[in-house]
């Protein structure tokens, strides 16, 4: 058991990280920033002033969990 | 590779949303409507209360009706959050296939990711700060509310995240199937000590039914399982072709 290692079976193309990388940042970014904008906009931080964005969303934004007015 | 994952997971999100909004709009929406009449009420007795003192009263214009808000505008907050969670779906799923597990096939790598991914940002944070209808909550206290939710959503994401990489670790010493229960255990143990430590959040009002409180958190539970488990299944099936294209066509570079 001392010169146990993990062999795969069949190899698996792993994506390279610096690939991913950008993807990541950039689509990651701004798929968070859409989340946001559904789950806490003019709730406890506001981007843009006013009502709107929080009324407009507001039953989804308390049916997905988020906490609310 | 990665841009084609990225979209599938957000074509997947965008099926995944027209189902959760369907479920949602049959069994979220009522009690939304319930909550809101209770609130309508309280705030009614209040004014009667204030004007009874003679202080002078002015009630809020309604900025979205509620028709608007109970359809267009719940359908684009379920669609935005589905497929923004389909694309980050896809990208988790573009580093992890291959990483976590040599052996798995895409589909069990996105039933996997599934499963901890609605753990890890729903189900454990919402045991702790539970999805709460219209009329629950003080406005005064919305911030620290936010802060303390997504705290421990960070929490138990970071947790889920030192699982997987102290898998690795202990995988060599105490096999596949050991280490990940030993993981689980630790996750666990992260989560529970955290849920200790974080301050309660209780504001439910004395005379809200319990019933409708408990349909509306079963209700938006429901919401994440049908998100999460579509995410699961269909995502899964979808990478497998992308990959086994990707495969078809590294064979034959090496051919040629």
């Amino acid at each position: 058991m001392t010169s146990t290692t993990f062999v795969p079976a069949f190899p698996v193309p792993v994506i390279p990280v610096r690939e991913l990388l950008p993807w990541a940042i950039f689509a990651g970014l701004i798929l968070l920033l859409a989340i946001y904008f559904v789950g806490a906009e003019e709730g406890a931080t506001s981007l843009i002033s006013g009502m709107y964005v929080h009324e407009f969303v507001h039953d989804g934004r308390h049916l997905l969990g988020f906490p609310c007015h | 590779m990665v841009r084609t994952l990225l979209v599938r997971g957000m074509l997947t999100g965008i099926l995944a949303g027209l189902l959760t909004f369907g479920f949602l709009k049959v069994y979220g929406e009522p009690q939304v409507d319930i909550a809101i009449a209770f609130e309508t009420q309280m705030d009614l007795a209040k004014e009667a209360a204030e004007r009874a003192k003679g202080v002078a009263v002015q009630g809020q214009p309604e900025l979205v009706s509620r028709q608007v808000q109970a359809g267009i505008g719940l359908f684009t907050a379920v669609m935005v959050y589905c497929t923004a969670f389909g694309g980050l779906f896809g990208l988790v799923f573009a580093f992890a296939y291959g990483r976590v597990s040599g052996l798995l096939t895409p589909q069990a790598v996105s039933l996997m990711l599934a499963a901890v991914g609605f753990v890890a940002i729903y189900l454990v944070p919402n045991l702790k700060y539970p999805a709460n209808p219209p009329s629950i909550g003080d406005p005064a206290t919305i911030k620290m509310r936010t802060a303390l939710y997504f705290i421990m959503i960070a929490i138990s994401i970071a947790a889920m995240i030192g699982a997987f990489a102290l898998r690795r670790l202990l995988i060599v010493r105490f096999g596949d199937w050991n280490a990940n229960f030993i993981v689980a255990g630790y996750y666990l143990v992260i989560v529970v000590i955290a849920g200790f430590l974080l301050p309660a959040v209780n504001e439910v009002p004395q005379q809200f039914p319990a019933v409708v409180l408990w349909k509306f958190r079963m209700a938006s539970l429901g919401a994440q399982c049908i998100l999460w488990a579509t995410l699961g299944v269909l995502f899964g099936a979808s990478a497998e072709r992308v990959l086994a294209a990707g495969r078809v066509r590294a064979a034959g570079r090496v051919r040629a």
